[in-house]
């Protein structure tokens, strides 16, 4: 009761700030912004930005050219701000031209496990971390393997051989998966590693959430993993995975949103949630980040960024459940205004 | 026989050339012409060196750390940080080869029916659909190749594997449906109206004279294309061959959606394989450090290698067929 209080409160000084900040959008001409990166957040940062433009006159253009390549650009100052599926690590971070670099989250995303195993329904297959990444490293061959059959009683499986298919394509869903992978299998972790791109033990590559999508669909006994709204929008059957407090889950925004709410938590937000310690947490989850400079050198377009950035984490979160992606809640949210507070100009923060 | 397009050929292009020097003397107007085109000539040979030139700078990183040991390398690890190209560049010129296998009887086929076999007034409506298939954007090919084509391609694995499973070409360790066949099945359908357009082409310039004087002499229809009006016509059609191996080595989309894109030396006809041009496309926008950029650049040098040498042997075979001519020197 007390903390429910509390947490009203602390919401409605939240919302309060917010309009405070927001009202009248002081951008001081600034008109445009531009800003690349990451693919994944695209249809929301689009639906995000054409309204922006409406709310503060800022018209924001964003290049979804990869996380990579959004990286790249803003080591190089090309462009206002970046955006990246993943962590930048220290040799990117040491490139960047204008020094520190924050991470402010601004959604999550969560990813399902797709199979097509005839007459297994959306959410009848259980699967457990070690299970899975014994999959992926091709140890497990077919479905009837003891393993599986052992967490699934009552399962009618059958003896089809498990055709692994993954993203040829390098994209923050499978950084976000194989770092899941990394973290509940040392095997995995020493033999394959984690990153947008790997050396995969096995078997099919597609194209895209559409590519595996689609070889999940024709071949049986097929298993692959692809974006829970790609899912969502397909029917896909999709697998309940063993979280680290030894639920079962299926994937959801609403359990995705939780995987941030947890202890520990980094001030810096620049950790991967997957597998995350909240019992109630879907463990394939993952945050896209903006990536702005701490610091920034021309003053205009340094508070329009930060005005950007803030209204992203407030009003823009409204779009996020509509388009299958999971808003910011409780202390990731907290942890993001903080560090939109952190950018300054001469040593200044520019919000208060 | 084989003198015949020489003798067409040479005399117009000696001419020409002596009329071109004659001109830039002759008036201003020409002149600045002559000099307009020898700028915009050259400007395309500046313009080959200087990409080979980038290549070279963006590959530089990955050419140091992995020397020619890059070309035999069969490991792909960004994580790891080791590169090696064999198994795309053994997928790209598998499915490339099979593509034109596939390809060239059938475009050639056609082309011979449109020139010879059916009423002037038919021709359109035959080549019409497929100067139009040629048209398509790769894309589409690719997302049709995926969501038909591959299901209907895996159909046929399974019966191949069940009954001709003892040939190794035919024993995939699964039926995936992507793979080698479904890219080279891609790739055939996109090379089939180039090849088909242009050996049209060729074929109409075989002089009519020539064919009626083989049907005097006695002969079958059958002979006098099989005699007269393909070989008169077969650097030509190399050539109409070439420009669809190069289309089929440099193809990027479809092949990306129906190639099954694993890293893998190819042991059957079922296995999933990337090509070079689909792997950097797929690749490049998520690579996040300098030497993984440059490897996918040392990727794209390497392929480039490939289409220079392949091009070579096309001129090579070109020049063998009509005994010493290069069309490269034409």
């Amino acid at each position: 009761m007390k903390r429910s209080l509390v947490l009203v409160v602390t919401a409605v000084a939240f919302t309060l700030t917010a309009a405070a900040l927001h009202a009248g959008c002081p951008t001081k001409g600034v008109k445009e912004l531009t800003g690349a990166g990451a693919t994944f957040p695209y249809p929301l940062y689009s639906k995000m930005f054409a309204e922006y433009v409406k709310a503060c006159n800022v018209k924001v253009n964003y290049q979804s050219i990869g996380s990579g390549g959004g990286i790249r650009q803003l080591q190089e100052l090309t462009v206002d701000f970046g955006a990246s599926d993943g962590i930048m690590d220290e040799k990117q971070k040491a490139e960047a031209k204008n020094g520190a670099v924050l991470h402010i989250p601004t959604v999550a995303g969560a990813e399902a496990i797709v199979y097509n195993l005839p007459g297994v329904q959306r959410g009848q297959l259980k699967l457990t971390p070690d299970v899975l990444a014994d999959i992926y490293l091709k140890k497990i061959k077919t479905w009837s393997d003891g393993r599986i059959k052992a967490i699934n009683p009552g399962v009618n499986l059958p003896s089809t051989d498990i055709a692994v298919v993954h993203r040829s394509d390098g994209s923050g869903t499978t950084f976000i998966f194989t770092n899941y992978l990394a973290k509940v299998s040392p095997e995995w972790k020493d033999k394959v590693g984690f990153a947008t791109s790997v050396n995969w033990p096995g078997d099919v590559g597609g194209k895209g959430n559409e590519g595996v999508a689609n070889s999940v669909q024709q071949i049986p006994g097929a298993i692959g993993y692809v974006e829970l709204a790609y899912a969502k929008q397909n029917n896909m059957a999709w697998a309940q995975l063993k979280n680290k407090g030894g639920a079962f889950l299926e994937p959801s925004l609403e359990s995705a949103a939780l995987a941030a709410d947890q202890p520990n938590l980094p001030d810096n937000m620049e950790v991967m949630v997957t597998d995350s310690a909240n019992p109630k947490a879907y463990p394939l989850t993952g945050f896209t980040w903006l990536l702005v400079y701490e610091n920034q050198k021309d003053p205009a377009k340094g508070e329009a960024v930060a005005q950007l950035a803030w209204w992203m984490i407030h009003e823009g979160q409204q779009y996020a459940l509509p388009l299958e992606y999971a808003p910011l809640k409780g202390p990731a949210l907290k942890k993001a205004e903080a560090l939109v507070k952190k950018i300054k100009i001469n040593g200044k923060p520019i919000l208060n | 026989m084989q003198s015949e397009p020489q003798a067409i050929d040479r005399p117009f292009i000696q001419s020409g050339r002596s009329k071109a020097s004659d001109v830039r003397v002759r008036n201003l107007g020409d002149r600045v012409f002559y000099v307009t085109a020898r700028t915009l000539a050259s400007c395309v040979i500046v313009l080959a060196l200087l990409l080979v030139a980038d290549l070279f700078r963006g590959a530089w990183e990955s050419i140091r750390q992995f020397g020619l040991g890059f070309i035999v390398g069969t490991t792909w690890d960004p994580v790891a940080r080791i590169f090696g190209t064999l198994p795309t560049i053994i997928g790209t010129l598998v499915k490339a080869a099979i593509g034109l296998l596939l390809a060239v009887p059938i475009s050639i086929g056609a082309a011979v029916f449109i020139t010879f076999y059916v009423p002037k007034w038919v021709r359109p409506i035959i080549s019409y659909p497929i100067e139009l298939l040629a048209g398509i954007p790769s894309i589409v090919f690719g997302l049709w190749g995926l969501f038909v084509m591959v299901p209907v391609i895996r159909t046929a694995q399974i019966w191949l594997k069940a009954h001709f499973g003892w040939f190794f070409l035919f024993d995939g360790p699964a039926v995936y449906g992507v793979g080698v066949l479904s890219g080279s099945v891609i790739l055939a359908i996109m090379v089939i109206p180039i090849v088909t357009a242009i050996s049209r082409d060729i074929l109409l310039t075989v002089p009519r004279l020539q064919i009626e004087g083989m049907l005097a002499l006695g002969a079958t229809k059958w002979e006098a294309i099989s005699k007269v009006a393909l070989p008169y016509a077969r650097v030509g059609l190399v050539g109409a061959v070439i420009l669809g191996l190069g289309r089929a080595i440099g193809e990027t989309m479809a092949i990306t959606m129906v190639g099954g894109n694993a890293f893998t030396i190819i042991q059957s006809l079922f296995d999933p394989v990337h090509s070079m041009a689909s792997q950097i496309a797929s690749e490049f926008t998520e690579a996040t450090y300098s030497l993984y950029v440059s490897s996918l650049i040392y990727v794209g040098l390497v392929l480039f290698g490939i289409t220079i040498c392949v091009s070579l042997l096309a001129q090579l075979l070109i020049w063998r067929l009509s005994k010493g001519k290069v069309a490269i020197f034409e």
